[in-house]
């Protein structure tokens, strides 16, 4: 927290007071880099920079993690948190729509987070308010936060985010954390393997951006070849649900189980990130490796959104 | 309306008044008819996949004695990025717009993803053109790249 803020950071500190932060499409590659060093100003303790600002926490879905992480990061910054932690108990179960819960809750606070089962609920609940609001995951399309820090994570760690070779394994189908920072990632200009089973390879519509993005990339079922040419290792977790065969489960979820003799193959340097809670893609023996990232990750989910919190409510001196 | 095939015949019937519809991208006639309505005073001829220079393949709407408005013709851009509009009268063309199609579309489609906040909550849905020929868009709300192809009415 030392040393002042550059002209850029304070550029774009001003652009995000009173802003919402619905999706990292928002951002252009260089303001994610300069987000990234604010985030970095953030680590440790905190002055009450937030001291009397209220967040509604609003979780229409379940998300313990996240809504913890963000009560935390408010706590931490001095402010306070109302809201609800399932759609059952806010008046959503009586048929209210999402815009008039806004609209409401909008006088008890000073600005939101919202978690909603349905892709863009969080733009449309940004629409009816003034207030900034902060996507914490609408359904399978966005969940901005959890891409910052796992960018930051790489940041912090390899001390860059751009050049690298990066790595995703397991369900790319489906994963939301995975889709999302494939497209970071690509934007920052880093060369992708997409390492997946093929039921589950990254879909077209995403593996057509990347070409017309012009960004190096590489589909492959095999993880032991792809492995040497990492820097980082992001696994994600493979769900049983998404099989129609048992089977064809069980035989995924050996061939992508990560232990320490596979991490062991990765050049020096690589890391291993999950976007957690992990079932069983990652075997506890790598915790111990200094490749694990994943519990780092969730620490430095704190550190971002207590930088989200500030800048959104242009508190950051 | 030069292009009316290798031998230049007559594909669909001329009309005497009204507003022609060509160039609209092949499949989509029944849709632009869809979205204009049904004429109530005379008839609506539809050319499906007809032969064309410019375009290979292509769409074509006559309607008689209807004249389109200028917020009709607006729409129909997401149905057609060549798409082109003629009025009729006794058999000549005279007046022609060349539909353009905007950079934001406003209601007109329906997101095709079921789970989008748009089929749920009561909101006008809005979409971003991010390549016009062919015509794809991206869903203001769920960010979903929505195809020509997987266009459909509200
Ligand atoms: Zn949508």
């Amino acid at each position: 927290m030392s040393e002042p803020w550059t002209q850029i950071e304070l550029d774009l500190a001003e652009q995000m007071r009173g802003s919402d932060i619905i999706s990292v499409r928002q951002f252009e590659s260089q303001e994610l880099r300069t987000l990234l060093s604010i985030v970095a100003r953030f680590e440790g303790d905190s002055q009450p920079l937030l001291h009397g600002r209220v967040l509604a926490a609003l979780f229409f879905e379940p998300s313990t993690r996240t809504r913890l992480s963000f009560e935390s990061a408010m706590a931490r910054l001095g402010g306070s948190v109302i809201g609800f932690a399932d759609a059952g108990i806010s008046s959503a179960s009586k048929g209210e729509t999402l815009q008039d819960t806004i609209r409401i809750v909008e006088s008890y606070c000073d600005l939101f987070v919202i978690r909603h089962p349905r892709e863009g609920a969080a733009r449309a609940a940004a629409e009816a308010t003034f207030r900034p609001l902060i996507n914490g995951g609408d359904g399978s399309n966005q969940h901005p936060t959890q891409t910052l820090l796992d960018l930051y994570t790489i940041q912090r760690r390899i001390g860059r985010v751009a050049g690298l070779r990066i790595g995703f394994l397991g369900d790319l189908k489906y994963g939301r954390a995975a889709h999302s920072l494939v497209e970071a990632t690509a934007m920052l200009g880093n060369e992708l393997i997409l390492i997946s089973p093929d039921s589950l390879r990254l879909p077209h519509r995403r593996v057509g951006e990347l070409r017309e993005r012009g960004t190096p990339y590489e589909e492959t079922p095999n993880l032991a070849g792809a492995i040497p040419e990492l820097d980082v290792l992001y696994v994600t977790r493979i769900q049983r649900e998404r099989f129609v065969d048992p089977l064809d489960y069980e035989r995924v979820k050996n061939a992508y189980q990560v232990d320490r003799a596979t991490v062991d193959q990765g050049r020096e340097g690589m890391i291993v990130m999950h976007p957690l809670p992990r079932v069983n893609e990652i075997h506890p023996d790598v915790d111990s490796s200094p490749r694990a990232a994943y519990f780092e990750q969730a620490k430095n989910g704190l550190t971002v959104r207590k930088a989200l919190l500030a800048l959104l409510m242009g508190a950051i001196e | 309306m030069s292009d009316s095939g290798p031998r230049r015949q007559q594909q669909v019937a001329a009309l005497r008044h009204g507003t022609v519809v060509d160039h609209l991208s092949p499949g989509m006639a029944l849709k632009a008819l869809e979205l204009i309505g049904v004429p109530q005073e005379g008839a609506a001829l539809i050319g499906v996949n007809l032969y064309s220079e410019k375009m290979n393949r292509k769409d074509i709407l006559k309607l008689e004695n209807l004249e389109l408005t200028d917020d009709q013709i607006e729409r129909l851009a997401v149905l057609g990025p060549n798409a082109s509009v003629c009025f009729i009268r006794e058999y000549e063309v005279v007046r022609k717009v060349r539909v353009t199609l905007p950079d934001r579309i406003a209601g007109v489609l329906r997101c095709p993803n079921p789970n989008c906040i748009t089929n749920h909550d009561r909101l006008e849905t809005r979409f971003d053109v991010e390549k016009k020929s062919p015509t794809t868009v991206r869903c203001h709300y769920c960010e979903r790249l929505i195809a020509e192809s997987e266009f459909t009415l509200l």
